[in-house]
């Protein structure tokens, strides 16, 4: 266990390795594990990003959903409410035009009946006036008594 | 052994206690150098060093590949460490990769002791090389050197971050107070301090592995004895290298730890 030269020697050399190693070695390595530990740290943020994305988007699609489900609703009653308006529409229409026909059949029938009874009435007068003539053919003449005549027969 | 003749136990010991050690400069006693701890220690840098360099320099910020990501779990691992204790501005410019190289370089050397040391040191003397130990931290000069860097470095941030006055203010006046008459109590428990921390820092490792080294050379030399020894020493030997195992790592650990507490201590102020 004796000192010599030996100590200085190792020290010089133990200098140059911490030198070299500070250096060359140190920074090398470092780089490269912060190059990596900063991506490892980006795409953990871009996940992170990713899932708050996917959340929201998926929060967004419920809310479209819910929107759409409940407009659907909305056209489905008012569909509901406008078919049985139309029905109600059309049982009116329906029953105005039946009216409309009924009243329009009432005036045909009328006016036919109307007609008959001017029919009846020509051939009654008519009927009086030949059963007159038949009474009265000799001395009634037709000519002289024609003015009489007509006016009998208005009167019928 | 490598020169044929039969060895005592304790020259065999001896032998491998030995370091290979070169005068320089003409002179010995200090102006020594221990060519084996140098060598071993500069090899295990480079390639542990050089291998988190190899894999820093391709590293992609991608799908790492399980080279790329082993590299990653240590670097990982470290500068968990360093965040938790060093809170005085950006690690990433020194105290992590400081602690880094520290925590490779010295899992590496204590992990030779795990190679056995025979296998190792008799091609080596087939070779010429007289003596070789493997174990760069069990030599007290490299875990000096480890420690005193340390020591330079926190004396260099603690006046770096507090200024020459500041540094100096606070080895007078902290712990105890800033009264004058507390000023040498003051100074002597800060060098204490400073002494300790260096001491202890250094001796805890070079102890755990020499120790640990001196136990792996008494087992191999039962196991020299005949049959029985040699399956005793077998059984035992990887028992006390699987035990090692954690004591490599665990040194490493702590030494790597005390490095950041101390300089992160040196950034504290008072």
């Amino acid at each position: 266990m004796n000192i010599n030269l030996t100590l200085i020697a190792q020290a010089l050399t133990f200098a140059a390795f911490i030198w070299f190693t500070v250096k060359f070695v140190w920074p090398f390595m470092l780089r490269a594990i912060e190059a990596r530990q900063k991506i490892i740290a980006d795409g953990l943020a871009a996940a992170e990003r990713g899932n708050r994305s996917l959340e929201l988007s998926a929060r967004q699609a419920d809310e479209v959903s819910r929107h759409a489900r409940e407009r659907a609703a909305e056209i489905l009653v008012q569909a509901e409410k406008r078919a049985a308006q139309l029905v109600d529409e059309a049982k009116t229409a329906a029953k105005e035009e039946g009216n409309r026909e009924k009243a329009a059949a009432k005036a045909e029938i009328e006016q036919e009946a109307a007609r008959a009874r001017e029919q009846l009435r020509e051939q009654v007068a008519a009927l009086a006036v030949a059963g007159a003539e038949k009474i009265l053919r000799r001395e009634v003449d037709a000519r002289a008594h024609a003015d009489l005549l007509e006016s009998i027969k208005r009167q019928l | 052994m490598a020169a044929g003749k039969e060895l005592t136990p304790s020259e065999y010991i001896q032998e491998h206690l030995t370091f290979f050690s070169e005068p320089v400069a003409g002179g010995g006693g200090f102006w020594t150098l221990n060519i084996d701890s140098i060598v071993t220690s500069l090899l295990l840098g480079i390639i542990g060093i050089g291998f988190i360099w190899w894999v820093a320099r391709g590293a992609t910020s991608g799908v790492p590949s399980k080279r790329q990501a082993f590299v990653e779990v240590l670097i990982e691992f470290v500068d968990e460490q360093a965040k938790a204790i060093f809170l005085h501005g950006d690690r990433n410019r020194f105290v992590s990769p400081a602690a880094l190289t520290v925590f490779v370089w010295v899992v590496l050397m204590n992990a030779m002791d795990l190679v056995p040391i025979d296998w190792l040191a008799t091609p080596l003397h087939w070779l010429g090389l007289p003596a070789w130990r493997p174990v760069p931290t069990a030599d007290v000069n490299t875990t000096f050197a480890l420690s005193i860097s340390v020591l330079v470095l926190s004396l260099y941030f603690a006046i770096a971050v507090k200024g020459v006055g500041g540094w100096i203010h606070e080895m007078f006046c902290a712990p105890f107070g800033s009264k004058p008459l507390l000023w040498p109590a003051n100074f002597l428990f800060n060098c204490v301090e400073y002494i300790s921390k260096t001491l202890s820092h250094s001796m805890r490792l070079f102890g755990n592995l020499y120790a640990g080294e001196i136990l792996f050379l008494l087992l191999w030399m039962w196991a020299a004895t005949g049959v029985v020894g040699a399956i005793f020493g077998f059984f035992l030997g990887l028992g006390w290298a699987i035990f090692h195992i954690l004591i490599v790592l665990l040194q490493a650990y702590i030494f790597m730890m005390l490095t950041i507490v101390y300089i992160s201590m040196a950034h504290e102020h008072h």
